[in-house]
């Protein structure tokens, strides 16, 4: 509105400005197409980082994707010394982390959504938020130091003997109590992840439209009946996009979880076994790779975990775009 | 139409409230018990030698990671000189030329996956492209691996405070015979200036405590940084290192490194919140 508020004599001033430049008009327009081409340039980096990654797991890939077919991905023996190598277990990993995280982390994400939008004080509901955020704001070392002494000790002590007392009978959770493994990685997965589903989930709620809501409450619901059977399910697919972006998040979350889970190439039935994940491995074994082979095979890993990340992206994105034009906003 | 006693009602909702109430107190109870540790734990070594000497062999007392602090905060520095002026000029060209144009979808998306995509990959991508061609790891290709994660973190927090820019400024800007550069630099950054500052801040935050983009890129070193043509020491891949390692002196170390990171990246990230917030009309 400052525009508005401008005194004439600046408005002279800067009128007086324009005509002057008029005449050295050519100096100035020289000036525009090359910031235009400028801007182009730098969004196109960005295209161009993506087709890289691409193009250099594949091409580093060749070797192994050459030497074991489809087998990379269902055979478990990893083994640098032989020069066999299937990601069985290393899939195998990262499809249990993520899944133990995802299914811990969306009843809570929701649960806390809710309390943040309906339910709090708005002053409550800012610290509480924000207190989450935070969680988002730790570095992945951080979680993994935390994981692995002092979290991994409180599992193998209290948690892990309690389940296998009560669920001892399932195959799930059998096995020495040793603190590290599947379980954990899973449960310190789920808090890093945490933030990023309730902060999505919260906006969905946001985006509800108040006049839906009142309409319940004004029919005599209770809180509950009306986020049940008016928010969640009005937002519905954006909470599916936001467990999306979770899961992808999850998959290739790599320090935090190389500390707890073992780096074990085996798959155990247990929650308390230890293995590994795709991005663990690479963090553990990439440096000391020395045959060609083998540093193929740790690429192949790569090109898998990139390939699925980016699917699920993909998924989550087109997901909460389209939400976003049904719900006419953005 | 089921028909419910409204006790019940009542009951369920309550019992949602609760668990709802729980569920936060979840979440925080594991933030601040992960903060109450990494105090607990690392406060003890926090003195003037972790922050001015170099580390010791394990079994010797004293010593401190001056060089990971330095090393760490080189390639920040280096990451943020080129990660965010491209970054900015990829926001401006999303929000003010692309705009809802195919190109820019593209791009848009692009940057999205960018971000999602995991940093060790970011970090396998930089060692073929830099490490293997020059056989050595070293501090650039660190530093550059850090600038490929900011740069679609800075690009998309442009484009949304550019966009949060009222088109009038634009407008007024140009109807004044501003040139289309002047106007962006000049009037709409000067408008957004806020914005781009925390995103800028955020991305700094999110990087200085990142880990698995350095394993392969800029390694570790128990020296003084050389050169960026050299391994450099830095303070994440030691705390991993450090954590490894069978010595009780390494691991206590780690703790206080820990310690060091998680306080700068918190005070980052809440520091460039507290701006934008401060900035918002009331």
């Amino acid at each position: 509105m400052a525009t508005a508020r401008a005194e004439p004599s600046v408005i002279r001033n800067a009128a007086s400005g324009v005509a002057k430049s008029a005449g050295k008009q050519h100096r100035q327009s020289t000036g525009d197409p090359a910031f235009k081409w400028m801007t182009i340039l730098c969004a196109a980096i960005i295209a161009v980082i993506m087709a890289g990654i691409s193009e250099e797991l594949v091409r580093n890939s060749h070797l192994s994707i050459k030497q074991f077919g489809f087998r990379f991905f269902v055979s478990p023996k990893w083994n640098p010394v032989t020069q066999e190598f299937g990601a069985a277990s290393s899939v195998f990993g990262t499809a249990v982390s993520t899944a133990i995280a995802v299914l811990l982390a969306v009843p809570l994400s929701l649960a806390i959504a809710l309390l943040l939008v309906e339910l709090a004080h708005p002053v409550v509901s800012r610290f509480v938020g924000g207190a989450i955020e935070l969680l988002a704001a730790i570095p992945s070392i951080i979680y993994g130091m935390w994981g692995l002494f002092v979290f991994a000790p409180f599992m193998a002590k209290h948690v892990q003997p309690a389940l296998a007392n009560t669920l001892g009978l399932l195959p799930l959770f059998q096995g020495p109590p040793m603190g590290i493994g599947m379980l954990t990685a899973g449960i310190i997965l789920a808090l890093m992840i945490l933030p990023f589903v309730s902060a999505v989930t919260r906006d969905v709620l946001h985006m509800v439209p108040a006049v839906l809501r009142e309409s319940g409450y004004g029919l005599g619901a209770t809180t509950w009946e009306v986020t049940r059977k008016v928010s969640f399910r009005y937002g519905m697919s954006g909470i599916v996009g936001a467990v999306f972006l979770g899961l992808a998040r999850a998959l290739g979350e790599t320090m935090a979880v190389t500390f707890v889970i073992g780096n074990d190439h085996t798959m155990s039935a247990s929650l308390f076994g230890a293995g590994n994940t795709i991005a663990s491995t690479l963090a553990n074994e990439f440096s000391e790779a020395s045959e060609p082979m083998y540093l193929s095979a740790l690429f192949e890993l790569g090109l898998a975990l990139f390939a699925i990340t980016v699917l699920f992206q993909i998924v989550a994105q087109l997901w909460l775009r389209r939400l976003g034009r049904t719900m006419g906003t953005r | 139409m089921r028909s419910r006693s409204l006790v019940r009602r009542r009951l369920v909702d309550l019992a949602v409230k609760a668990v709802s109430g729980m569920s936060a107190m979840v979440g925080l109870l594991f933030l601040a018990w992960i903060l109450y540790e990494v105090i607990l734990r690392g406060i003890g070594g926090f003195n003037r030698a972790f922050f001015t000497k170099l580390p010791t062999p394990p079994g010797m007392p004293g010593g401190g990671l001056a060089n990971a602090i330095l090393g760490t905060a080189v390639m920040t520095a280096l990451a943020t000189v080129m990660g965010v002026p491209i970054g900015l000029f990829a926001g401006v060209y999303l929000a003010e030329f692309g705009q809802r144009g195919r190109v820019a979808t593209t791009v848009r998306m692009m940057s999205d996956i960018l971000m999602g995509t995991p940093s060790i990959i970011i970090g396998v991508f930089v060692y073929t492209l830099l490490v293997v061609p020059t056989k050595r790891f070293s501090g650039f290709a660190g530093a550059a691996a850090l600038a490929v994660i900011m740069l679609p973190v800075v690009a998309r927090t442009t484009e949304d405070m550019l966009n949060l820019v009222p088109n009038a400024l634009r407008e007024a800007a140009l109807a004044l015979g501003a040139p289309r550069w002047h106007a962006t630099l000049r009037v709409i950054f000067r408008a957004a200036r806020t914005g781009l500052l925390t995103g800028t801040l955020l991305a700094i935050a999110r990087v200085s405590g990142e880990t698995a983009p350095l394993l392969f890129t800029a390694l570790n070193s128990p020296y003084w940084p050389q050169s960026l043509r050299h391994p450099m020491p830095n303070l994440t891949v030691t705390i991993f290192n450090y954590a490894m390692s069978p010595y009780p002196d390494w691991k206590r170390m780690a703790w206080v490194a820990s310690l060091v990171i998680t306080v700068g990246v918190l005070f980052l990230a809440v520091f460039a919140r507290l701006i934008l917030e401060r900035r918002r009309p009331r």
